[in-house]
């Protein structure tokens, strides 16, 4: 069986026992993106050399002495807004397209203190603003499921790497979907964890109050694994939680859901939902009352409100965030400017684009004088609706169960036209981040036309691990994730 | 509400964006489409309710102030778009008389 049909925890234990070696896992994976990357365009940076050097250096120092960490040599995607020392980071923007992060971010820190791999850094919305990856200054990345769609946003490289097996798993970062919704449209398990549960020190900021990094995986046990490696307090981020890390593995054994209550929102079933994602989503619903959940109808009843108050609250703390893009110090500078007001506003108009500029345009006048009260306001005091609809439905029901997404993934050039409905693609996921709650994205079924369809469990703050052993329970009872796409 | 090219204008420049006649076009009318679907949280009865900033409880958080090691020079003007020695190179700020 050739190396990169191994899962995470599965190459880890081949190579812990020494039965491959780091270069033969960095030959076969570079081999296999030589082969795939023309179609699928996963990557706005390989790391093909490093990667090689790193692991000769590996293979001779675990000669000597094998001792070898969850991560050691594992081959690893990194999504480009997380800094990575050394390694370009470009947010797929023109803005950073040359810049090098004089340090590494908390969690590439952590994955580098493992020895794992990097195989390069992949493509993105640019500065993680959009559904699709048709944001991205370097064109988009394709869905391994069918070339002509697209593999869903903003981690839509992670997601496509993962999918067409050129990595072995993946980080990417969910600020409203980022995670869930290319896990989804690809066929594979995307986590977003609690808000606070991951660093995000060296996360280019998009959306700071809903920004986290999780895991993009094959199955369930591999985003459990990574999880694992990369969760955390951090001095670095204010907002990370000083809580013991569970051990997330352990969490899979018990596969039973007996005691487990699953609410099942009225809202997330409407006329927007395609009727093959209903049917899958229905479908696996029962399937988690087999394994022994007691499922219940639950309401959500400010779901409407979602993306609505995402569109305020996103954009205007990114307009805040990428204020810092001025030219000075690093990214891109704008030539021949007669003074420094001209400076600013050419830098910016040439670097950044329309999607980034339409954000940062929505986020300025939400908070302008005489605007802020009526919007910004307004929508934070809405934020706090959306947020107790879940405390009140979580004192009910342990999870709750949804589509991941209203549609299979889409063409490319279906939305890229049209802001708001490209926007109100992402009305499953967003009320997640606008809590700050757990969720994950795994594969529960295929359309008529062949493409995957994703099913999302959503836990209370802070447990990943009914959450994992959940989804894994179902994973396991299934057989979806052994199909694999065509790339065609 | 309707976003006209002027409010386009006026939000650009409180931004630092140089936007053309183009972009201040299509961002007018796509501004004035995705507002309008804002304006649709009205719908919900905020009366009382406090805003969510953020989902975990405003904290602060302290630490001992200590020196540790930092960026040298070297490596923060590794990503300058124009250096001079130790410096950035920025354009003038204040005009000569
Ligand atoms: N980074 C994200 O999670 C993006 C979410 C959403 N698609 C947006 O465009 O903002």
């Amino acid at each position: 069986m050739s190396l990169q049909k191994l899962s995470l925890v599965e190459l880890h234990k081949k190579f812990k026992a020494g039965e491959v070696t780091a270069t033969e896992i960095a030959r076969a994976y570079f081999l296999r993106i030589s082969q795939v990357e023309p179609k699928v365009k996963a990557f706005v940076t390989q790391a093909k050399e490093a990667a090689l050097a790193q692991a000769e250096a590996l293979d001779r120092k675990l000669k000597a002495w094998r001792k070898t960490n969850p991560l050691t040599g594992m081959p690893l995607a990194i999504k480009d807004n997380i800094c990575t020392e050394g390694v370009l980071t470009t947010c797929s923007s023109r803005m950073l397209q040359n810049f090098v992060p004089p340090y590494d971010a908390t969690v590439i820190a952590k994955l580098r203190a493992q020895e794992y791999m990097l195989l390069g850094k992949t493509n993105l919305d640019e500065f993680a603003m959009g559904s699709s990856t048709e944001n991205s200054a370097f064109g988009p990345s394709r869905n391994p499921w069918n070339l002509h769609c697209v593999p869903g946003g903003s981690s839509g490289g992670s997601a496509a790497a993962v999918a067409a097996e050129e990595c072995v798993a993946a980080l990417g970062s969910d600020t409203g979907g980022s995670i869930r919704q290319p896990a989804a449209f690809c066929g594979v398990v995307g986590l977003k964890p609690t808000y606070g549960l991951v660093s995000r020190y060296g996360l280019v900021a998009f959306a700071s109050s809903l920004d986290q990094i999780g895991p993009i995986t094959r199955d369930v046990a591999d985003a459990a694994f990574l999880l694992q490696a990369i969760a955390g307090h951090d001095p670095m981020d204010s907002t990370s939680v000083d809580r013991p890390v569970p051990d997330y593995m352990k969490a899979l054994q018990k596969r039973d859901l007996r005691a487990l209550k699953i609410g099942v929102p009225v809202e997330f079933f409407t006329e927007g939902v395609d009727p093959d994602v209903e049917q899958a989503v229905r479908a696996a619903i029962e399937e988690l009352r087999h394994l022994g959940a007691e499922v219940k109808e639950i309401r959500l009843p400010s779901t409407d409100a979602a993306v609505a108050v995402y569109y305020v609250i996103a954009t205007a703390e990114a307009s805040s965030n990428l204020a810092r893009f001025d030219g000075v110090k690093f990214g891109f500078r704008a030539k021949e400017t007669k003074d420094l007001l001209e400076f600013y506003m050419k830098t910016r108009q040439e670097g950044f684009g329309p999607e980034v500029k339409r954000r940062i345009m929505l986020g300025t006048y939400v908070l302008s004088a005489g605007y802020y009260d009526a919007y910004y306001g307004k929508a934070q005091a809405v934020r706090t609706l959306v947020c107790q609809d879940f405390v009140t439905a979580f004192k009910e029901v342990d999870l709750i169960v949804t589509p991941a997404t209203p549609t299979p993934a889409f063409k490319l050039g279906e939305k890229s036209e049209d802001p708001l409905q490209m926007y109100l693609s992402d009305i499953f996921t967003i009320s997640v981040n606008l809590a700050g709650l757990p969720a994950i994205a795994l594969p529960c079924g295929f359309s008529k036309t062949g493409l995957p369809i994703g099913l999302q469990l959503i836990g209370r703050a802070f447990e990943e691990e009914t959450l994992l052993r959940a989804a894994h329970a179902y994973e396991q009872s299934t057989h979806w994730r052994l199909k694999k796409p065509m790339l065609r | 509400m309707e976003i006209t090219q002027q409010d386009v204008e006026k939000v650009a420049q409180l931004a630092r964006l140089a936007v053309s006649a183009a972009e201040k076009e299509t961002f007018a009318k796509q501004l004035t489409q995705i507002l309008a679907h804002v304006d649709t949280l009205n719908q919900y009865d905020t009366t009382g309710i406090e805003p969510t900033a953020t989902v975990m409880g405003q904290v602060n958080v302290f630490r001992e102030d200590f020196v540790c090691p930092s960026l040298s020079s070297e490596k923060a003007l590794a990503n300058a778009p124009e250096r001079e020695a130790d410096g950035f190179v920025v354009p003038k700020i204040l005009e000569e008389r």
